[in-house]
C-alpha cells in the first residue's frame, strides 16, 4: 500500500450528501484529510494524481452490519480478509455485530478487536458489544467498561431474547448511561426451528416456517418497551410489509427507533430459493415479493433509515448441506454498493440521497461524525464507476466467504480506489 | 427459478426428486411401465435383466423399513446389485457429510441412489452435487426427503388410482390427516392436479395444514364429513406419534373422534369410494380396523403396486 501524502482524486463526480455537493471537480488530499474541493491551493503539488475521471467520488461507505468472524470463527474469516473485502467494496466504517466466539461480552476482546482492526489500517472497525453476558440474556455485561473499550452500541445480535422482563431491564440500565440498543426484532417461540418464511413456498417445499408474526410479535413487544423507558432502539434488518408498517406507524408516534435493512432483501424474495438452494438461506428469512416491495418503499421514503450488507462469510462445508441444515448467511461487503446503485436506479432515486444510505444515516446510527468530504474531514473517500458491470463470481470476491445468492448475476458499479485516512487502501483491476 | 434439476437436457427423468413440475406424460410414462411389472410378480421367475450389472445404494439416513424393502425388492427383480447402507445418524456423528459420504460410494462405483433423509432438499442437493461434478451417469431417487417429496409413493398411489378408478379427470380425491408434516400428501397432491383431477381436498384440524397449502391447487376442509362427502378415493395419512403429545393435538383419542375414518363417517362418501393408507397404520389412531380391512379397503393392494411402479421407475431413471 502507498502512502502518499498529498493526493489529487482529478475530475470524478464528488457526491457529498453532507455538504449537499454533486458535481464534477477534483479534490486535494493532505496530510490525510480533505484539503479542499475543486480549488487547488497554489502550493498544492499532488504527490499522487488518481485520474477518477468517469467515476463518483464520494465519502466512504458505512456498513452496520459485517461480521469479521474474529476473535473465534477464523476457518470461516479472518480480519484481514474481511476488511480487504470492506476496502474492496468502498466500506470505510462498519459495525460488527458481538456473536463471535466468544461473544464480545468482555473488555479485553473488543480492546483486542479494535487493536488488530487498528493494525490492518484498512478500515474504522465499531465492535457492538454483547447486551448480555455470552448473549444468554440473563445477566447485563458491564456495558460502561465495553463502551470504554471501543463498542458503539449493544445487541443481542441474532441471538433471541426470550425473556421480556430481562429485555426491559436491559433498556433500562443501558438507557441509563446513553448506550444505544440494536434488536433484530423476532420473536423465538414462533421462529423456532423455522428456516424459511412462512408462504407458499416453504409449504411446496416442505419446510419449516417462520411466519410474520414472529417480527410483528417482538415489534409490538420492543416498541411497548421504548414507550415505557423511552430508550431508543436501533431495529435491525426488517423483513417484512407489516413490519415496515408498524415502524412507519411508531415512527410518526414519535417514538425513538431507526431501522435497517439488509440489501439481499431489497431484491430477493423465497422464490429464490429454488429447488433449496442454500445460498439463499438468510435470517431473517427471505419473504414474499409484497414483502420485499414493502422494504423498498421503506427505503424509498425513509421508515428505513439506512442499508446494510448484513455481511456474514460462511464456510463451504457450513453451506453444503441440506437447506436447513446450512449455516444462514451470504457475504455483502463487496455487493453492498453495486446492490444499493441497482435498487436505486429502480427506484430512480438521485444518487446523493441514494449513498446517504450507505453513508450519513447509518453514522448517524452509529453516533459517529458524519462521512463528508468538507476541507479538514478525514479524507475517507470511495471512488466508483457507476458503469462499470462485472460478473459476481467466487473469484471476483476477496472476502473469504464466497456464499451469496448473487453468484452468476451481472452487477452495475465498482470501486475502484478506496482510501482511509488518505490511504489507498483499495486500488481496483478488472 | 433453476430448471428442474430431475430432467436432463432431452427432458428425460436422470433423477425422481419430486413429482412437483414433472409433465403428465412421464407420469403417464412412469404409471405405464409399471404395468407390465405388476404380472412379473406373479410369475415363477420373477426377474427381468434392465439393470443388470447396475449398483444400487439404498442411502437411508432415517429409519425405514418398508420403503427400504420394496426398494430393495424392485431392484432385485430389475437384476440390479443392492447395497443397503443404514446409515441412521451414525455418518453424521463420525463427522462425515452427507456429500462426502456420496463422494465415497461414487468412488465404489454406484450407478443409483435411494435416498432418504430428514431433511427436505437432501436428494436435491445430492443430484447437484453429482450434476456439477459431472457425473451425470450417477442417479438419484428420492425415498422420502423430511417433508417435502415421497414421488414414489406419490406414483404408486396413482397407479393405484387409476387401477380402480381409471381417468382422473372426473374424481374428487380427499386427503386426511397431518399434511403439514407430510412429504406423502404433498407428492400425492401434486401428482393429482397433475393429472387434472377434478378436486383435491385436505381434511385436517387447522394445527395440522400449511400456510397457503391451496396454492398447490386443493380446497381445505377443517370438518372430516364435510371433506368426505362426495368423494371417490380417501387417503388417510399416518400420524407419527410425536405429533400426538400436546402442542399440535390434545390427544390421539380426540384425533380419532374427529379425524379417525370410520365405516360411519364412510357413509357420506360415494359408495364405490376406496380407502387408501401409506402405511404403516396406526389402528384407532387415524382408521379404524373396521375400514382398514374392509370392502373399499386397497391398502394391501397398493403395497403390491408399490413394487411395480419402484421397478418402473428406477428402470426408466437407470435403465440403459
Amino acid at each position: 500500500m502507498d502512502r502518499p501524502t498529498r493526493i489529487e482524486i482529478r475530475n470524478g463526480r464528488v457526491v457529498d450528501p453532507v455538504q449537499g455537493i454533486d458535481r464534477v471537480a477534483s479534490l486535494y488530499i493532505d496530510a490525510g484529510r480533505i484539503e479542499s474541493i475543486a480549488e487547488r491551493r497554489g502550493d498544492f503539488h499532488a504527490d499522487r494524481v488518481v485520474d477518477a475521471t468517469g467515476c463518483v467520488v464520494c465519502p466512504g461507505l458505512v456498513d452496520l452490519a459485517a461480521r469479521l468472524r474474529e476473535p473465534g470463527l477464523e476457518h470461516k474469516a479472518t480480519l484481514e480478509s474481511e476488511l480487504a473485502a470492506a476496502s474492496a467494496g468502498g466500506v470505510t466504517s462498519l459495525a460488527c455485530p458481538p456473536d463471535t466466539d466468544p461473544p464480545l461480552d468482555e473488555p479485553g476482546l473488543v480492546e483486542m478487536l479494535k487493536h488488530r482492526a487498528r493494525l490492518t489500517g484498512r478500515a474504522h472497525v465499531y465492535p457492538v458489544g454483547a447486551l448480555t453476558v455470552g448473549l444468554q440474556g440473563a445477566a447485563l455485561t458491564e456495558m460502561g467498561q465495553l463502551a470504554e473499550a471501543g463498542c458503539v452500541a449493544f445487541s443481542q445480535a441474532d441471538v433471541p431474547f426470550h425473556d421480556t422482563q430481562m429485555l426491559h431491564r436491559a433498556l433500562q440500565y443501558a438507557g441509563t448511561f446513553g448506550h444505544r440498543v440494536w434488536l433484530r426484532p423476532q420473536d423465538a417461540y414462533l421462529a423456532r426451528g423455522g428456516v424459511a418464511h412462512d408462504g407458499e413456498v416453504a409449504t411446496r417445499l416442505g419446510l419449516a416456517a417462520i411466519p410474520v408474526m414472529a417480527e410483528t410479535i417482538a415489534l409490538a413487544r420492543i416498541f411497548a418497551l421504548v414507550r415505557d423507558t423511552g430508550v431508543g432502539v436501533h431495529l435491525c434488518r426488517l423483513s417484512s410489509a407489516e413490519g415496515v408498517a408498524m415502524v412507519r406507524t411508531a415512527k410518526r408516534e414519535g417514538l425513538p427507533v431507526t431501522c435497517d435493512v439488509a440489501v439481499h432483501h431489497l431484491h430477493l424474495c423465497d422464490v429464490d430459493i429454488g429447488w433449496f438452494d442454500p445460498l439463499a438461506h438468510l435470517m431473517p428469512p427471505l419473504r414474499s415479493a409484497r414483502d420485499r416491495d414493502a422494504l423498498r418503499e421503506g427505503v424509498l421514503d425513509g421508515t428505513i433509515d439506512a442499508i446494510c450488507s448484513d455481511h456474514a462469510p460462511v464456510d463451504d462445508d457450513a453451506k453444503q448441506l441440506p437447506f436447513a441444515e446450512a449455516e444462514p448467511g451470504a457475504t455483502g461487503l463487496e455487493l453492498l454498493l453495486p446492490l444499493v446503485l441497482k435498487w436505486a436506479g429502480e427506484a430512480k432515486v438521485p444518487l446523493a440521497d441514494t449513498l446517504a444510505r450507505i453513508t450519513t444515516r447509518p453514522a448517524a446510527i452509529l453516533g459517529i461524525a458524519q462521512p463528508s468530504l468538507a476541507a479538514g474531514e478525514a479524507a475517507d473517500v470511495c471512488v466508483f464507476d457507476p458503469k462499470a458491470a462485472w460478473a459476481v463470481r467466487r473469484e471476483s470476491l476477496r472476502s473469504q466467504g464466497k456464499n451469496t445468492p448473487f453468484l452468476g448475476f451481472e452487477l452495475v458499479g465498482r470501486v475502484r480506489w478506496t482510501l482511509l485516512a488518505g490511504n489507498v487502501v483499495h486500488e481496483g483491476r478488472d | 427459478m433453476t430448471r428442474n434439476p430431475q430432467l436432463n437436457a432431452n427432458g428425460e427423468l436422470t433423477h425422481l426428486l419430486t413429482l412437483e413440475g414433472l409433465p403428465a406424460d412421464v407420469v403417464t410414462h412412469i404409471l405405464d411401465t409399471a404395468e407390465p411389472f405388476v404380472s412379473i410378480a406373479e410369475r415363477e421367475v420373477k426377474k427381468v435383466p434392465l439393470l443388470r450389472g447396475k449398483a444400487m445404494f439404498n442411502l437411508f439416513f432415517e429409519n425405514s423399513t418398508r420403503t427400504r424393502t420394496t426398494f430393495e425388492i424392485a431392484a432385485k427383480r430389475l437384476s440390479a446389485d443392492v447395497i443397503n447402507l443404514n446409515i441412521g445418524v451414525s455418518s453424521t456423528s463420525k463427522g462425515e457429510t452427507l456429500l462426502d459420504t456420496v463422494d465415497n460410494l461414487c468412488a465404489m462405483n454406484a450407478d443409483l441412489f435411494v435416498v432418504r433423509h430428514s431433511q427436505s432438499g437432501a436428494p436435491h442437493l445430492i443430484a447437484s452435487h453429482l450434476t456439477a461434478s459431472g457425473r451425470t451417469h450417477v442417479h438419484v431417487v428420492n425415498a422420502g426427503d423430511g417433508r417435502h417429496a415421497h414421488p414414489t409413493q406419490g406414483l404408486l398411489d396413482l397407479y393405484t388410482i387409476r387401477h380402480y378408478k381409471r381417468d382422473f379427470r372426473g374424481l374428487t380425491v380427499a386427503i386426511v390427516g397431518d399434511v403439514l408434516h407430510s412429504r406423502v400428501a404433498r407428492s400425492l397432491i401434486h401428482g393429482l392436479t397433475t393429472m387434472h383431477t377434478a378436486q383435491v381436498r385436505v381434511v385436517a384440524p387447522r394445527t395440522l395444514v400449511p400456510t397457503r397449502v391451496e396454492a398447490l391447487g386443493v380446497e381445505v376442509f377443517n370438518d372430516m364429513r364435510e371433506g368426505l362427502r362426495g368423494c371417490d378415493v380417501v387417503v388417510m395419512l399416518r400420524l407419527q406419534s410425536e405429533r400426538m403429545k400436546g402442542a399440535l393435538l390434545p390427544s390421539a383419542g380426540e384425533y380419532f373422534k374427529h379425524y379417525g375414518l370410520t365405516v360411519d363417517k364412510l357413509e357420506v362418501a360415494n359408495p364405490d369410494a376406496i380407502v387408501m393408507h401409506p402405511g404403516p397404520m396406526n389402528r384407532g389412531v387415524e382408521i379404524d380396523s373396521a375400514v382398514a380391512d374392509g370392502a373399499r379397503s386397497v391398502i394391501l393392494p397398493q403395497v403390491t403396486f408399490g413394487i411395480a411402479v419402484r421397478m418402473a421407475v428406477l428402470s426408466i431413471v437407470a435403465g440403459n
